[in-house]
């Protein structure tokens, strides 16, 4: 029971995982980026189709990240070329993306999907409690888990972790420096509409495999209060992931055992706990300042 | 101090050439000519003064060396080459070193992983900060390379961007105002590093106002005067009075402190035994500070940046309540627990440090920022029925403080940001004075400011005082407070001393204060003469 809990914690958490650490690096480097949730169904309903059409859920995989990623380009070439306003710019991504998905995907619905077998690894899954957990999941729970730490070395530990820090802090310092601002931001919001991609990927070739229209339901906007709830930390991403994920997964138990909590409200907890969570990091002003992208939103047009 | 070396300052001069030629370098804003066919030589080892008045084009200028903006017309040889430079990173490349007067500098990261940042190679962070911290040592210009520097000073954070510089190992090394953020001992010590570091065979552009600094420590100098160059000379067969003529074309006003102050005026801002805790782990906290200003007098409070001169201006205007609204009293009655509106009430009026996102809102026009301080003490004259704006009379007030205070700036009503920083701040104390206040504070008046912006907001805090108001200033500039000035207090670690009458002051007394001695404990402290 415990491990089957457990279990489905992780298949929430995962796709807001992946999402919410991509997003933080596109955030961390100064772009606020609120298509996410376009991005994420574009890469289900690519991921879907691919994986059917082709039979290999990998190709699915692949493609939904190319898709995720052109849909940031898109986003990139509006925002940061043509200095278009961030927030208008990612809303409308987001209704493109639902859009453009649910034309695409009529085809699809109804149709059995593909769905990815999990890499069961010897001896360490049969760990009592927490093997199968652990070590008998879908590829890409453990991507989503190395993607964290890849994020969180990259982000403090390197040259271009630091570079790009930088540019979210001050981009008109990281300019006088001779950083190539723009540049640093398009491959962030690149990076950041592959892990859409890929997390709408889990949602359509794991989750549930098959087409359902608008599937990703708002997990988009989730990883985007995610990010800012884990004070742009990858590893507060992580905890935060899987305490929405046990919510949401909650809240079905909830159902089962018969305990009347109105579902809408516990959808809107992990709304509600960021908006806590921004009260609570606010009082802090030292803690906000080192952690929050100083430039986020802001348009950047050097002077020549 | 070190000798200035004249034999060798001696082979320097007359040789020209060298490392940067630039000629007839221009650059264009709209119908502006900021910089107009300049030209500029600069010799190897030699200290070259920038002078000129704000506006006078030498930000523009260096910006176009440092690769920061692209000239309109004109050529940079550098090391006899023609070169095009076309980003900062280029310029660095080249080995052209920039120490920005508005720091560059990132808050939220340390001052290693600062550092790291404008170093090409791939140097680990614990090695970067060692070589920091081997530098800083070598210069005199302490550092903590894991301290983040938004919890620095702004002393503190200039000393990052010298050693920024210094690591990209330059040949020439642009300085944009450097000794405005420090007391008489630091820049004797910064004195000493550029000396160093020319006899080292590095040339470096100085850029200041201060025109003792400049001939005491420059080789050449070249003048500007509405982007234009209006003479190229040495320094130190001028007098400061001749630079200064040089720069503004004129004869500049000297400030005059006139008539003696009536020691038996009325007390208009008192501070009984004012204690704040520090709010954040990197504040100063305040401790039981005493102060009486009376009508009629100016009075400086020197220190060193960063020992709780911010924490007391915010404590007096009234950003930060007190617990006992008796602890500070304008024009007799209690204001501890009154807001910044509530004080401006009572006819205080205070003119923070930071100009642009204090003292001013950027993006917005002249006027609002205007109204933005006065909507409460000026309700009736700003404000028609149900709240509205009377943009009329808040033109017509807005046009007469620039008048006052000379601001000169492009169009009618521009945003606070277009100005540059003196003529803002002439702006900002002109808006408050225009209210005629019976207290104003002032943290830092002309940081930044050149000589003829300085004098005149000097002179018309003088005036105000003379004219029956009290006077506050903070201010880590000791000619400053010594020129205009009644009595001076200085403040070290949260502490505020004895003021002491001008007549009695020296350089010498308030710089131990600074340094932290007591008045009875004449010896320096240890961590002065690390320092």
């Amino acid at each position: 029971m415990f491990e089957s809990v457990l279990i489905t914690i992780a298949t929430a958490a995962t796709p807001l995982l992946i999402a919410a650490i991509g997003e933080l690096v596109v955030e961390r480097s100064g772009v606020l980026n609120l298509g996410v949730e376009g991005m994420m169904v574009m890469g289900a309903v690519t991921g879907f189709g691919v994986a059917i059409t082709t039979g290999s859920p990998w190709l699915g995989v692949f493609a939904a990240i190319l898709v995720g990623a052109a849909f940031a380009l898109l986003f990139g070439f509006l925002t940061l070329t043509l200095v278009t306003n961030q927030v208008a710019t990612g809303l409308a991504l987001t209704l493109l993306g639902l859009g453009v998905s649910g034309m695409i995907g009529e085809a699809f619905i109804g149709l059995p999907g593909v769905k990815m077998s999990p890499w069961v690894i010897p001896v360490l899954s049969d760990i009592p409690l927490v093997g199968r957990f652990l070590f008998a999941q879908a590829p890409l729970f453990y991507i989503s888990i190395l993607l964290v730490i890849g994020v969180s070395y990259f982000l403090f530990s390197t040259r271009a972790g630091l570079t790009l820090r930088s540019v979210g802090d001050n981009h008109d310092s990281a300019h006088a420096l001779g950083i190539r601002v723009i540049a640093v931001r398009y491959a962030a919001v690149m990076f950041g509409g592959a892990c859409a991609g890929l997390a709408g990927a889990y949602l359509s070739l794991v989750y549930t495999p098959q087409w359902i229209e608008n599937m990703t339901a708002g997990r988009g906007w989730i990883a985007l209060a995610l990010v800012v709830f884990a004070s742009w930390r990858p590893w507060r991403v992580l905890a935060g992931a899987y305490l929405f994920g046990a919510v949401s997964i909650g809240q079905l138990h909830a159902q089962v055992i018969g305990v009347s909590v109105p579902s809408q409200l516990l959808s809107a907890l992990p709304y509600v706990a960021t908006i806590v969570v921004l009260v609570l990091i606010s009082r802090n002003r030292r803690l906000t300042m080192v952690n929050t992208p100083a430039c986020l939103g802001r348009p950047f047009v050097p002077a020549r | 101090m070190t000798e200035m070396g004249a034999g060798v300052d001696q082979l320097h001069e007359g040789e020209g050439g060298g490392l940067l030629d630039v000629r007839g370098l221009t650059k264009i804003f709209g119908a502006l000519k900021a910089c107009d066919a300049i030209d500029l030589s600069i010799g190897k080892g030699e200290i070259h003064a920038l002078l000129g008045e704000n506006g006078a084009g030498k930000s523009t200028l260096v910006k176009m060396l440092f690769g920061a903006l692209e000239p309109a017309a004109g050529e940079i040889h550098w090391k006899g080459q023609p070169v095009a430079i076309h980003s900062p990173g280029a310029a660095r490349h080249l080995g052209i070193g920039m120490v920005f007067q508005h720091f560059s500098l990132f808050e939220a990261l340390t001052a290693a992983e600062n550092i790291m940042l404008s170093l090409d190679e791939k140097t680990p962070i614990l090695q970067v900060a060692e070589r920091a911290r081997e530098l800083s040592k070598a210069y005199g210009l302490p550092l903590d390379p894991f301290a983040h520097v938004g919890d620095l000073s702004v002393g503190e954070r200039q000393r990052i961007e010298i050693i920024r510089c210094l690591l990209q190992k330059p040949d020439l090394i642009i300085l944009d105002e450097p000794t405005s953020v420090l007391t008489p001992q630091e820049a004797d010590k910064l004195f000493e590093t550029l000396e160093t570091l020319r006899d080292e065979g590095k040339s470096i552009l100085y850029i200041s106002h201060r025109l003792e600094e400049v001939k005491r420590l420059c080789d050449r100098a070249t003048v500007l005067r509405h982007g234009k160059v209006v003479a190229h000379c040495d320094p130190r067969q001028e007098t400061a009075a001749s630079l200064a003529r040089m720069m503004v074309g004129d004869e500049v006003a000297t400030v005059k402190r006139t008539g003696s102050v009536d020691a038996g005026g009325q007390a208009l801002l008192e501070v009984r035994e004012l204690s704040r805790p520090s709010a954040n782990p990197f504040a100063v906290p305040l401790r039981k500070i005493d102060l009486l200003v009376r009508s009629g007098e100016v009075m400086g409070i020197a220190g060193v940046a960063g020992n709780g001169q911010g924490e007391l201006f915010e404590a007096l205007s009234g950003e930060a309540l007190q617990q006992n609204a008796a602890t500070i009293r304008i024009r007799d009655k209690d204001a501890g627990r009154l807001g910044i509106s509530g004080r401006r009430l009572l006819g205080a009026a205070f003119v923070p440090e930071e100009r642009l996102g204090h003292g001013a809102a950027p993006q917005m026009r002249l006027s609002e920022n205007l109204f933005l301080s006065r909507h409460v003490t000026d309700a009736k004259a700003l404000m028609g029925a149900f709240g509205t704006v009377r943009t009329g009379a808040l033109a017509k007030a807005a046009a007469r403080i620039v008048k006052v205070m000379d601001v000169r700036k492009s169009g009618e009503d521009p945003e606070a940001s277009a100005l540059s920083g003196g003529n803002l701040q002439k702006f900002i104390i002109g808006r408050e004075l225009d209210r005629q206040p019976a207290v104003m504070v002032v943290n830092q008046p002309t940081w930044g400011v050149d000589a003829g912006a300085a004098a005149r907001i000097r002179q018309a805090l003088i005036d105000l005082a003379r004219s029956g108001s009290a006077v506050l200033v903070i201010s880590q500039d000791l000619d400053e407070l010594f020129e205009m000035c009644d009595s001076v207090a200085v403040m070290h670690d949260g502490r505020l001393s004895a003021p002491m009458p001008i007549a009695e002051a020296t350089f010498e007394k308030i710089g131990l204060l600074m340094g932290g001695a007591t008045p009875e404990r004449s010896e320096l402290p240890e961590e002065a003469e690390t320092a």
